[in-house]
């Protein structure tokens, strides 16, 4: 080549390098614990999002639910990990505590809009006027019923219990037992270890009249006569009225899959795993009343940003997470995972609202409580110990109930000292 | 350099070479992270967030939990049953497999299959097997033969014996085949002269076989002495992690596990793992003292 050739590729080639320079995309990084339809849902809309903003390339890892918070608390101090993370809305405080989040920008993500927009126990991730974080869809408990089931017990089919003192004498009509006694159908499904624990603190307990916690959240306040009430209604279905048993069946789920169980007090998160199941004739229904009283617990899964987003990553991660809550991702979550729209117009919109399947989910989500957990791991056993010490050892249940409080006020003060 | 070291001299440098990888590697995976763990273990640390030393905080809180006081009866509940019973069982079933010739491979094989299966896989089918009717195996036998039912792993009382079950089942095949080669290393000559001055089955057994078992013996004590000190997977199986009923299956490991990423004290749990070590390490101790007895 001549000198001049030479000179003119050099020229070109350093303005290309320029150019391609000026055109940098920004990689931010998304880490959530692995679900198949939580990481299908999550690529479709990364897929979308990329479409709609050519300068962002997201990362997508999962991580499996056993290291998941493992994994975040080591990568993340380390400058690691992601920019944008998945956690448990239980998990806030301590991943506060750590530095792990740092607040929403106000500019993508104002308080006001989201108090208007969203379900109120989202407010919970407020803290000192700041949000957080924010979920794309929240779960809550209904009732579920097998409808063969009932036909046979001479009930009527499209007529679920409204009240607990419908539920228990449905109950009774469906429990079977052979011969010698032994239960062949159980008339409810109880599990302690499934959701249970959570109808018994957030419903049970208020609708015979008590409290589970202070407003405030920092004390233990079941430890009443109505919180006696409300256990003891629990434990009797299982020891007195005997239209359940503990560890039939391995599990509360496997009974109700099994056609073994007409009743059953789980959460949205498990209409994907009846509806596998062939043959099973289910419907749902809102949670039964008592005296009026009408409560559900709901839980949500948030995403957050990490301090590790700074300058165009921070922009970038904020405007993908606005993304992952507007309505139309709210929609295609509903549809591929079966979690409920978070926020309010879209959840009461009249398809979902009056859904077969998910309508008394959403019904439920306007009175529904989301429990502020310290340890959610310890408050649960604590729950599960406090129904084993009454169902195994008769241990009187205002007895038990007072050490489980003593307990878990324990907890709570060693969370908040 | 090396020309003016003598044979015997590069032979070693030689060996020390081929050590240093291994050693290196060892000293890395197994060496670091124990001695991290003692560091913890005077450490408050939740994972995220700096570590506070806290002295031995931990240990004077191990002293008064009255949850690791229980855990450390379940677990010496499992090391005395575990070793006893399944020691017991695989000497009977080694000194009759040993005279049996027919089908003698088939048997040993057999025995040995449950030791060569998953724990979890196993902790999932005898999990069924429990079961109250109308899946249960043992209650749907229990039924037939007029007894009532039995709770098994719903009840604290059971189900710490219902665990061990499948455990000591499962380790009796490794026990069994390491006690037929202890008691065919015996020379048929010592049985022949007993038998000639006349002693009987039982003479032979006190008198010659077992004490030239010793050896066999102590290594299966402490082989299986750390085995049911450790037990975990079995009871993580078949009480959905829990250790229940109320904890009465709960052994330390599963404690431990529970302590560090359940509740995320990672300084406690160390703790724990520390009192485990200690532990093992007697028993270990103990051995090679007896070994060295002989």
């Amino acid at each position: 080549m001549g000198t001049v050739t030479r000179w003119v590729a050099a020229v070109g080639l350093t303005l290309a390098i320029a150019g391609s320079a000026g055109a940098q995309t920004v990689e931010i990084e998304y880490w959530q614990y692995t679900f198949a339809q939580r990481v299908q849902a999550i690529e479709e809309l990364i897929k979308r999002f990329e479409a709609a903003n050519p300068g962002i390339k997201v990362k997508h890892t999962h991580v499996p639910y056993d290291d998941f918070r493992l994994k975040i608390a080591a990568a993340i101090p380390a400058g690691q990990g992601p920019d944008v993370v998945q956690l448990f809305y239980g998990w806030l405080h301590d991943y506060l505590r750590a530095k792990l989040l740092q607040p929403l920008p106000a500019e993508l993500f104002d308080p006001a809009e989201i108090e208007r927009e969203f379900f109120p126990l989202v407010q919970q991730m407020k803290v000192d006027g700041r949000y957080y974080a924010l979920p794309t869809a929240v779960r809550s408990l209904a009732l579920f019923w097998n409808r063969k089931l009932f036909a046979e017990a001479g009930l009527d089919p499209a007529k679920p219990p409204q009240t607990l003192d419908e539920l228990l004498d449905a109950a009774r009509k469906l429990t079977k037992r052979d011969a010698a006694g032994n239960l062949l159908q159980a008339g409810i499904a109880l599990d302690m270890g499934l959701q249970d624990h959570h109808w018994l603190r957030e419903v049970l307990i208020r609708q015979l009249g008590g409290q589970p916690y202070s407003p405030d959240g920092r004390a233990v306040a079941y430890n009443t006569p109505a919180g006696h009430r409300a256990v003891a209604w629990y434990t009797d279905l299982a020891t007195r009225h005997k239209v359940g048993q503990f560890g039939f069946l391995t599990d509360g789920v496997t009974q109700f899959r099994s056609g073994r169980a007409g009743l059953m007090i789980d959460g949205s998160f498990r209409l994907a795993a009846f509806d596998a199941q062939a043959g099973l004739d289910y419907a749902v229904a809102e949670l039964p009343t008592h005296e009026g009283r009408r409560s559900n617990f709901a839980s949500y899964w948030v995403n957050g940003i990490t301090p590790k987003a700074t300058g165009p990553k921070r922009e970038a991660a904020a405007r993908f997470l606005r993304f992952i809550t507007t309505p139309a991702a709210m929609e295609l979550w509903l549809e591929k995972v079966g979690e409920l729209p978070a926020r309010r117009a879209v959840a009461e919109r009249d398809a979902v609202r009056n859904h077969p399947k998910y309508g008394a989910f959403i019904r439920g989500l306007a009175y529904a409580h989301a429990t502020f957990f310290v340890n959610e791991t310890a408050q649960r056993k604590l729950f599960i110990d406090m129904v084993d010490r009454i169902v195994l050892k008769n241990q009187p249940v205002a007895e038990s109930v007072a050490q489980a409080a003593g307990e878990e006020q324990r907890l709570l003060d060693g969370f908040f000292k | 350099m090396l020309d003016r070291l003598s044979l015997g001299a590069r032979r070693t440098l030689c060996a020390w070479t081929f050590l240093a990888v291994p050693l290196l590697f060892y000293v890395g995976i197994r060496f670091y992270p124990a001695a991290d763990a003692l560091l913890m273990s005077l450490t408050d640390w939740n994972i995220v967030g700096p570590r506070r030393f806290v002295g031995l905080a931990n240990y004077r809180r191990l002293l008064v939990d009255p949850g690791f006081w229980l855990v450390m009866g379940n677990t010496f509940q499992y090391l005395v049953l575990g070793v006893t019973v399944s020691l017991g069982l695989a000497f009977l079933v080694a000194y009759h497999l040993d005279r049996v010739r027919l089908g003698h491979g088939l048997l040993r094989a057999l025995y040995f299959v449950p030791h060569v299966t998953t724990a979890v896989a196993m902790a999932w089918v005898w999990r069924w097997l429990y079961q109250p009717l109308p899946v249960g195996l043992f209650n749907d036998v229990l039924v037939r033969l007029g007894l009532g039912q039995q709770p098994f792993l719903r009840s604290t009382e059971q189900a710490l014996y219902a665990v061990l079950v499948p455990a000591i089942w499962a380790g009796l095949g490794f026990q069994v085949v390491v006690f037929l080669a202890g008691l065919q290393a015996i020379p048929r000559d010592y049985y022949e002269a007993a038998e000639i001055d006349g002693a009987g089955g039982w003479r032979l057994l006190s008198h010659i076989t077992l004490p030239l078992l010793r050896p066999t013996i102590v290594f299966l004590v402490v082989v299986s002495s750390i085995a049911f000190l450790r037990i975990f997977d079995y009871v993580y199986g078949m009480t959905s992690g829990q250790g229940g009923p109320l904890d009465s299956t709960k052994p330390l490991v599963l404690k431990i596990y529970e302590t560090a990423f359940g509740h995320f004290q990672m300084g406690y749990g160390a703790a724990q793992t520390v009192v485990l070590f200690v532990i093992l390490l007697a028993i270990s101790l103990l051995q090679l003292r007896l070994l060295r007895a002989e």
